[in-house]
């Protein structure tokens, strides 16, 4: 049994394109996407913002000893609602959207190599996830009293706790974009951020959180990258407030570097360039 | 060849070959196997057992390389759709080493005044000729085109039906799905008829399904009613007609059957 199509070339095989010159165009092609999908922009920088003006105009009590009032705090855990909302949460949309529409396989037929697709994606989480971060703390520091580091040690917690948040949760998403059906994106994907918002120290300080459920949430990275981002913008008067009375930094780049570890095992194995019923 | 989905096999196709520089068409109803014969060429899916070699190579094993070479317009597509018609061309161009001049295709597949608009913006047919440029964009040796003209309208329609063969003149090898009998008879070298997942027949489409041998229908009226002849040589019938009638037939007509006819009795002994 044989099926065959033409099966000499016409020219000689033409040269590949160098990867970088791809990955070059597919960032300016995705960020330029993703600036032009108004909704989209909106909600993803919209949502951090509003609720860390909601949250910090409401709460204001200060914190005992510390110098900090729950204002600043709510600029930390909205720097990782930042992170998840334009990494994994922009991601899983993006992508189940691009595997439902014909993206993906138009792209499949194509000579383009898939880690210029990937760097793509990477290149437009650090582009909005950065002006995401700049507004954040641009408004922190304008209204909620919040005092960017002098010390260059701080912001280099931030440049690497940052990069392993958006590597690690842009990985997650890329894999678990491949579980999810189009019509059931929005619940699958925030589902599980608001739960971990809840026990993440977002809404309610860490320390007051039950046991049990710190437990739960160190299973996953929002945890880590809110605890991170309190290590930078928060005064060491704060540290007695986290857990083992310290910042854990080693633990953080520990937690967040398996996750992107795991995630890009899991993207490598699982990622599918067609939806389900395509066979 | 042959692919299944647990069971039930959906494709199963014996001795196939299409040759270089020709067009050849894929003709079947909805189901049949079309798509995923033709998606399965282009190295989208995958094929369970029996060979197969699209450019002298194994789609599923399918390189950068050979996917250079290979130009694809897939069914119902909605990406890109806030990037302009130049936009999306010109990233795809730049996939390609030696890709084709954007504002030359842009004229070829006549979106040459909407280049600026956003893909949203564009008309169905509009939409499908910027999926056709984007499968020429990289200059393929072989094209696959499935139902490429669905959403034209007839004068949009014949300029494609240009292209396409002016593609051909260029020596690519194109391979398309349609629904359209006309499209086929007009543009294919060889037609195949895919019912059910199986090559029923391959042919030109002069001879496919033995159009060719089949009788000719001789009708013409008279002040008796309607009268129709079956013949294979009706040339003689209607020489012997002009002499009973001393000359003009009353309404003479003479017809082979159509491609259509054709394919729709291939299609309904296969049903």
């Amino acid at each position: 049994m044989s099926a065959s199509a033409t099966k000499e070339s016409i020219t000689a095989p033409r040269l590949a394109l160098p990867l970088w010159k791809v990955a070059v165009a597919r960032s300016t092609l995705e960020i330029k996407q993703f600036f032009r999908e108004k909704g989209q922009v909106v909600f993803t920088f919209g949502m951090p913002l509003l609720m860390l003006v909601l949250l910090a105009s409401i709460f204001k009590q200060h914190i005992a000893d510390t110098g900090v009032d729950a204002q600043q705090i709510y600029v930390t855990g909205m720097l990782g609602v930042g992170i998840m909302a334009t990494s994994f949460q922009s991601m899983v949309l993006q992508v189940v959207g691009e595997r439902a529409n014909g993206t993906l396989k138009r792209l499949r037929s194509t000579p383009m190599p898939k880690s210029a697709y990937f760097a793509g994606k990477v290149a437009v989480v650090l582009v909005s996830s950065l002006g995401q971060a700049v507004i954040l703390l641009g408004l922190g520091t304008a209204f909620f009293g919040l005092k960017l580091p002098t010390d260059p040690a701080r912001w280099l917690t931030f440049a690497w706790v940052f990069v392993l948040g958006i590597v690690s949760c842009t990985l997650l998403g890329l894999a678990y974009s491949s579980y999810v059906r189009p019509q059931s994106a929005g619940a699958m994907v925030f589902l599980p951020v608001i739960v971990l918002q809840f026990i993440s120290g977002v809404f309610i300080p860490f320390n007051q959180l039950p046991h049990v459920l710190r437990i739960i949430a160190s299973f996953f990275p929002m945890k880590w990258i809110c605890q991170g981002m309190r290590s930078v913008f928060l005064p060491d008067t704060f540290r007695p407030y986290e857990p083992g009375h310290s910042w854990g930094h080693g633990q953080i780049a520990l937690a967040l570097g398996a996750y992107a570890v795991v995630g890009l095992l899991v993207c490598l194995k699982t990622f599918r360039w067609k939806s389900r019923n395509d066979g | 060849m042959r692919k299944s989905y647990g069971e039930r096999v959906v494709l199963d196709v014996d001795e196939l070959s299409v040759e270089k520089g020709e067009i050849f068409a894929l003709l079947g109803p909805n189901g049949a196997g079309k798509t995923t014969f033709t998606e399965i060429l282009e190295g989208l899916r995958s094929h369970d057992s029996g060979e197969l070699s699209v450019l002298g190579e194994d789609p599923r094993r399918a390189t950068a390389a050979w996917r250079t070479r290979v130009g694809v317009v897939l069914q119902d597509s909605q990406d890109y759709a806030q990037l302009t018609v130049r936009e999306i061309l010109e990233h795809f161009a730049s996939l390609y080493a030696g890709a084709r001049d954007v504002a030359e295709l842009t004229h070829a597949v006549g979106l040459h005044e909407q280049r600026d608009q956003l893909a949203r913006q564009l008309s169905g047919g509009q939409r499908r000729r910027l999926d056709v440029a984007l499968g020429l964009v990289g200059r393929p040796e072989v094209l696959f085109l499935d139902e490429p003209t669905t959403g034209f309208d007839p004068e949009v329609r014949r300029q494609f039906w240009e292209l396409i063969l002016d593609l051909r003149r260029e020596g690519t090898t194109i391979v398309l799905t349609t629904h359209y009998l006309d499209e086929a008879e007009h543009l294919a070298d060889r037609v195949a008829v895919i019912s059910a997942g199986r090559i029923v027949d391959v042919d030109t489409p002069q001879r496919l399904g033995g159009r060719h041998l089949a009788k000719a229908v001789v009708g013409w009226n008279d002040e008796h009613g309607a009268h129709r002849m079956e013949t294979e040589d009706p040339t003689g019938a209607v020489l012997e007609l002009a002499g009973r009638y001393g000359g003009d037939v009353p309404q003479l007509t003479v017809t082979r059957p159509t491609l259509e006819d054709i394919y729709l009795h291939m299609i309904g002994d296969n049903a």
